[in-house]
C-alpha cells in the first residue's frame, strides 16, 4: 500500500445544510482508512484550503470530488465549474446535488418573493429603506462583493457534467464507504451517469412492515392522528409514505424509526419524475370510486407538490412553479 | 413538436389528447366518419385504457409545449378493464391539485368520459376546450422548463 499513490479527494458544499459533510465524518474510525488511502485536498467544513488554492491546482488533478448541495448562487455555480475542471470524477453527493433537495423547494417561489419576505416583510425585520443585498457595494475602502442569488435553484447536472450520483439526505455512510473502497481498490466503475450507492429495488422491498395487496385507503391522516401499530404498512394505516416511489439504499431508516419515508433517495432507475410515480401509486391505493369519495381522499393529501417533490422539485419534469 | 405559436387571431392551441382505445378513441373515429367538423387542435395519443395514463405523460406533454392536455375514457362502470377509469379519475383529481400548486391554469387540463357512440360529444368537448385555451393564450410552461433563470 505504501508505494501506491494516495487518491486526491475533495468535498464541497453548494446550497446545502452541512449534513452531507457531517455524513462523511460519520464514517467514524473508518476515517483512518479513508486518510490512509486518500489525501483530502479541499473540504471547507474541515480544512482551511482557500478557493485560490483550488484554482492553482492543475486541471484534472483531483481524483474524486463529492459535491453536495444545490446550485443557488453564482458562487455555487463558479465552484461547480471550477471543481468540474479540476476533477477526474465529479459525484453529485446527496439529494440537493442530485435533484435539488430541500433548498430546491424554493422553486415554488422566486427571487423577488424570497427577498421581499426575508428583507422586508418578516416579523423581526425593520428595513425602512428596503435595503437588499447587492452583488457590489462601494465603500471607501473599496468594493465589497456578494455572490448573485439566482431566481431558480438548480441541480448540479443542470450546471456541469456529472459523472455519478450518490443520493440521500444525507447519503447512508456505509454506501459512501463502499463507493470509496471500490475506487481505492480499482474495481470496475459503473457507466458514467449512474446512480451509485443505491439498490435496484424500492424501499418497500426492504421494509419489514406487513403489506397487503389491497391497500383500500379512504383518507390520509397526519401522523399524530394515528396510533401506529408498529407492524402494518404506514400507507395502509393512512400515513403517507413515499416508499413505493423511492429507491432503496438507506436501509429503510425512517420507517425503521416508525416515521414515513420522505423520498430522499429519489426515483428508481429510468424514472424521470419521482412525484409522478408517487401520484400514480397513491391513486392505485385509494378505495373510492365516486367523485366525492375521491375528492375527500385527495383533499387529505394536504400538499401534494411539496410532499411528492420534497427532495426533487428542480430535478422534476416541470422543474419549478410556473 | 414544432412551435407554431404566435399571438395572432389565427393561433390554434395544441392539445395533446390521450384517448382510451375502447371509448373515446372510437368516438373520435365516429366523429370522423360522421363528418363532424371540429377544431384541428388535438394530437391524439391512443392508449389502451385511461388507467394507463401516467401523470408523467401529462407533465411531459406540458414540458414539451402542449397548451392543454385532454384525457378521454369510458364512463364510470363501463371500463373495458373494469376499473381503469377509476384509477384515472383518482390520478386526475390528484394531478389537478398538483397542477394548481405548480401554477398551471386549470383549463389546460381536462378529463371527459366519452363513450364510443358519443362522437357529437367529442366534437363539443374539443371545440369548447379549444375556445377556452384561445382565451387564456399559449402555454409558457415549455419556455419556463427550458430556461434556467439566473
Amino acid at each position: 500500500m505504501a508505494d501506491k499513490p494516495k487518491i486526491k479527494l475533495a468535498i464541497y458544499w453548494g446550497a446545502a445544510c452541512g449534513g452531507c459533510c457531517v455524513s462523511v465524518l460519520d464514517v467514524h474510525e473508518s476515517l483512518f482508512t479513508v486518510v490512509e488511502h486518500a489525501d483530502l485536498v479541499f473540504w471547507p467544513i474541515a480544512l482551511d484550503t482557500k478557493y485560490k488554492d483550488v484554482e492553482e491546482m492543475p486541471d484534472g488533478s483531483i481524483d474524486i470530488t463529492l459535491f453536495n448541495g444545490a446550485v443557488r448562487t453564482s458562487e455555487n455555480e463558479h465552484m461547480a465549474k471550477l471543481l468540474r475542471q479540476k476533477s477526474k470524477i465529479l459525484i453529485a453527493y446527496g439529494s440537493c446535488a442530485h435533484m435539488g433537495g430541500i433548498p430546491g423547494l424554493a422553486n415554488f417561489s422566486n427571487k423577488e418573493d424570497i427577498f421581499k419576505r426575508v428583507y422586508e416583510e418578516s416579523e423581526s425585520t425593520e428595513n425602512a429603506q428596503k435595503v437588499r443585498p447587492a452583488t457590489e457595494t462601494k465603500v471607501k475602502e473599496g468594493t465589497l462583493t456578494l455572490p448573485k442569488f439566482y431566481n431558480d435553484v438548480m441541480t448540479l447536472d443542470q450546471v456541469v457534467d456529472v459523472d455519478y450520483y450518490l443520493p440521500g439526505c444525507p447519503p447512508q455512510t456505509e454506501r459512501l464507504v463502499e463507493v470509496f473502497m471500490a475506487v481505492v481498490t480499482g474495481a470496475a466503475l459503473p457507466p458514467k451517469g449512474s446512480v451509485i450507492g443505491v439498490f435496484d429495488r424500492v424501499q418497500c422491498d426492504d421494509c419489514k412492515r406487513k403489506k397487503s395487496d389491497k391497500k383500500g385507503i379512504v383518507k390520509f391522516k397526519r401522523a399524530w392522528e394515528v396510533t401506529d401499530d408498529g407492524e402494518t404498512c404506514l400507507n395502509e394505516q393512512g400515513i403517507l409514505c413515499m416508499g413505493p416511489a423511492t429507491r432503496g439504499g438507506c436501509g429503510v431508516r425512517c420507517v425503521e424509526g416508525n416515521a414515513p419515508c420522505r423520498g430522499c433517495y429519489g426515483p428508481m432507475e429510468g424514472i424521470p419524475d419521482p412525484g409522478a410515480k408517487m401520484m400514480s401509486a397513491i391513486a392505485s391505493m385509494l378505495e373510492g370510486k365516486e367523485q366525492d369519495e375521491i375528492d375527500k381522499a385527495i383533499e387529505s393529501v394536504v400538499d401534494p407538490a411539496g410532499t411528492f417533490y420534497r427532495f426533487s422539485l428542480p430535478g422534476s419534469i416541470l422543474r419549478r412553479k410556473q | 413538436m414544432q412551435s407554431t405559436v404566435n399571438n395572432n387571431e389565427n393561433w390554434t392551441p395544441r392539445i395533446v389528447a390521450f384517448f382510451c382505445n375502447w371509448c373515446t378513441y372510437t368516438a373520435s373515429d365516429l366523429a370522423g366518419v360522421s363528418r363532424l367538423r371540429y377544431a384541428p387542435s388535438t394530437r391524439v395519443v391512443r392508449v389502451m385504457c385511461s388507467g394507463r395514463i401516467d401523470p408523467e405523460f401529462i407533465m411531459e406533454a406540458f414540458a414539451k409545449g402542449a397548451d392543454g392536455v385532454l384525457i378521454g375514457g369510458c364512463h364510470p362502470g363501463d371500463c373495458h378493464y373494469s376499473e381503469g377509469n377509476y384509477k384515472c379519475l383518482r390520478r386526475f383529481t390528484l394531478i389537478q391539485k398538483y397542477a394548481e400548486q405548480m401554477g398551471i391554469d386549470k383549463h389546460r387540463l381536462r378529463l371527459e368520459w366519452i363513450s364510443a357512440s358519443e362522437g357529437k360529444r367529442l366534437q363539443e368537448v374539443v371545440n369548447e376546450m379549444t375556445e377556452q385555451l384561445k382565451q387564456i393564450g399559449p402555454s409558457k410552461i415549455k419556455e419556463v422548463v427550458e430556461t434556467l433563470e439566473k
